[in-house]
């Protein structure tokens, strides 16, 4: 199914300096009672965001304007521990276009990719440059793979086939309905 | 792609993975490797079956994918014919949306009243729907739990899922291997969780990422099938994709009779080939980590993430980092202090981790003759069905509200709270799941991660314990 192409984000960043960031502080599997897709906004980092009473706190979370900063800068082993793709779903409806990290979860990753979420993996010393400007104009391109701020320029790299499905606006589903034949002959070798 | 030739040695990982290879990975695609049994539950599902239908899909492969309700499923005892009160319309919604889907698709679904039902990854083992040599995978990152047979099994998120029940196959690029070899033997009052908590603590939350880790060594030989799913369980907590641990006697011993297994001449013919799952001699791994389980003792967390865990008579570590004084800070927790003593509030003893027979034996025995510390609330979860009866069998569940705990119904439920078992802001809570991530169980709640003697030790005491001294007194009497 066509999606809408992304070859390139720009837009201010704002920055979650914690490291091992999970996916339950993503959002909290209390929201993940939903049969639906686009409407976890308020549930994305919601106990960090929400005092007991249910009202917005003095989060900075609070503070990012979500039309104009699409780029989250986190640190290492972002959404690391659950499988739940809810995360990459809450930071879509919450406005974040792309993740900026040294490292992120294996199956978060994958689940990014999936719902046109860029995850930037950059060494160490351009992370923390770029945290410097955290709140400056960066430019996530997957034309030429890097991540660049004023004179921060990092490069990164992206599992090739999610790359094609970002920039075509395709999914994967219609790569694996397309080899069929293939999956049955791996069914019939076996059964013989 | 490379692939190892025939006579090259290859690991048991190599074997798993080039024998489900329906497309080899290139360049530009990863692999698609063959999905041999998919497993489904509530949460991570409905949006995948919606994807199906937006498409007029089928499922693919309905005979290999098998169901159950775990996450939002309540556990409070309920009596024969009474209807489960959901903790909201959204979870009985979500609960009902499966098993419409499981109806339409021609899914097995191990539903509401079903003897088969329980925590998805302490079913598919218990009914033999999980063997050696097979790739399982599940919305649900804890089906590395499935490696402790030797089967390739790893957590996806929902589009996947959606990509395996239309084309029973998943993309993956060859993740690369660790070999963690565990010398000598777990001493008495050490389990499988100690174990794995401290494997945890020297690889780091993220230091398996990208890896798939195959246990191996005399200590981990000489664990039951029960405490291999427990170490294989958490390697997510690594960042492991996997946990593998080669299939043996112990493992054949658990499969015979089960009752999706081969049986009779089937079940030897399975077992011959089941044999030649293990790493070859000589065959490379990308690490190797080697522990000596014999230095061991009882674990417990002391932050808000799996590898910051130490031993239960150690005191808090001084923070390296800007994240440990975070953590500690969350926890109320001091460096330099002694955690044996602190106050508990809530124990659970459940969870995909913890909640088989085994483990429910392993506090039964701490609480047999004793008594919950009054103002703690101790609930005891088994993980399934069968797992409940055979320990009802046993007169478990009578130790268990002999000594003033809650004996409930099978399910995930405080492991990931979304049911509306819970703990309440601020209490400590001495769990026996996987993780303790800040408001894991419940916003507020912090929570000490354990095996299962020392979280009933826990309950006993109604502050942290080594559970040692309770095994002593048991011993003496």
């Amino acid at each position: 199914m066509q999606r809408e192409p992304i070859t390139e984000i720009r837009s201010r960043s704002f920055a979650l300096h914690e490291h091992n960031i999970d996916t339950d502080q993503i959002i909290p599997a209390r929201f993940l009672t939903t049969t639906e897709r686009g409407a976890l906004a308020d549930a994305c980092f919601h106990d960090w965001r929400f005092d007991e009473a249910g009202r917005l706190n003095d989060h900075p979370l609070n503070a990012v304007g979500t039309a104009t900063h699409a780029v989250l800068i986190a640190g290492d082993n972002f959404g690391c521990g659950s499988s739940r793709e809810h995360a990459p779903w809450a930071l879509r409806d919450f406005g974040v276009r792309a993740v900026i990290t040294t490292r992120a979860g294996d199956i978060f990753k994958a689940n990014a990719a999936n719902n046109g979420l860029i995850v930037a993996e950059i060494d160490a010393d351009a992370h923390a440059a770029l945290l410097e400007r955290t709140g400056e104009e960066v430019t996530v391109s997957l034309a030429d793979m890097s991540v660049t701020s004023g004179n921060v320029r990092a490069g990164f790299s992206l599992e090739p086939f999610a790359r094609t499905c970002l920039i075509e606006g395709h999914d994967a589903l219609g790569f694996l309905l397309a080899r069929e034949d293939a999956i049955t002959r791996f069914e019939q070798a076996r059964a013989a | 792609m490379e692939s190892a030739s025939p006579s090259e040695p290859r690991t048991l990982f190599d074997k798993l993975w080039d024998s489900h290879i329906v497309v080899p990975e290139s360049p530009e695609a990863p692999a698609m490797l063959y999905v041999d049994l998919h497993l489904v539950h509530e949460v991570t599902s409905p949006q995948a079956f919606a994807m199906l239908d937006e498409r007029g899909l089928k499922v693919r492969a309905p005979h290999r994918t098998f169901a159950t309700l775990d996450h939002s499923t309540p556990t409070t005892p309920r009596r024969k014919g009474e209807r489960p009160v959901y903790v909201s319309p959204a979870a009985r919604a979500q609960v009902e949306r499966l098993e419409e889907n499981c109806a339409r698709h021609g899914i097995p679904l191990a539903g509401w009243g079903s003897f088969d039902r329980g925590i998805v990854h302490v079913m598919g083992p218990e009914l033999g729907l999980t063997r050696p040599g097979m790739t399982i995978v599940c919305g649900d990152s804890h089906t590395s739990t499935h490696g402790a047979f030797g089967a390739l099994a790893f957590g996806i998120g929902t589009t996947e899922v959606a990509h395996v029940l239309a084309t029973q196959t998943v993309l993956q690029r060859k993740p690369k291997t660790m070999k963690v070899h565990v010398d000598g033997r777990l001493p008495y009052g050490v389990g499988a969780k100690d174990l794995i908590l401290a494997i945890i603590a020297k690889l780091g939350a993220g230091g398996a990422a990208g890896h798939v880790i195959e246990y191996c060594g005399p200590a981990i030989e000489a664990l039951s099938m029960e405490g291999r799913m427990t170490v294989c369980n958490m390697s997510i907590e690594a960042g492991a994709r996997a946990g593998l641990i080669a299939p043996d006697e112990v493992t054949f011993a658990w499969l015979s009779g089960r009752e999706y297994a081969p049986k009779g001449a089937a079940f030897e013919a399975a077992r011959l080939k089941w044999k030649q799952l293990r790493s070859d001699k000589g065959a490379h791994f990308d690490r190797e980590v080697r522990l000596d389980a014999s230095r061991l003792a009882p674990m417990v967390t002391w932050g808000a993430s799996p590898h910051m865990a130490a031993p239960v008579d150690a005191t808090v570590p001084r923070p390296k980092t800007a994240d440990d004084r975070k953590a500690l800070a969350w926890m109320g927790f001091a460096p330099g202090e002694t955690l044996l003593g602190e106050a508990v509030h809530t124990v659970f003893i459940g969870s995909c981790t913890n909640a088989r027979l085994s483990d429910l034996r392993e506090a039964a025995f701490i609480m047999a003759g004793r008594h919950v510390k009054p103002g703690v609330r101790m609930l005891v979860v088994p993980g399934s069905e069968r797992v409940r009866k055979a320990a009802e069998a046993e007169g478990l569940d009578a130790i268990f509200r002999t000594a003033g705990a809650e004996w409930r119904e099978p399910g995930c439920s405080m492991c990931i709270a979304m049911n509306g078992d819970s703990g309440r802001p601020g209490e400590l809570v001495v769990s026996t799941s996987n993780r303790n991530f800040a408001g894991r169980q419940g916003p507020g709640v912090r929570t000490v991660l354990a095996s299962p003697a020392t979280a009933a030790a826990a309950a006993v005491a109604g502050a942290i314990t080594d559970p040692r001294k309770m095994m002593e007194m048991c011993g003496a009497a």
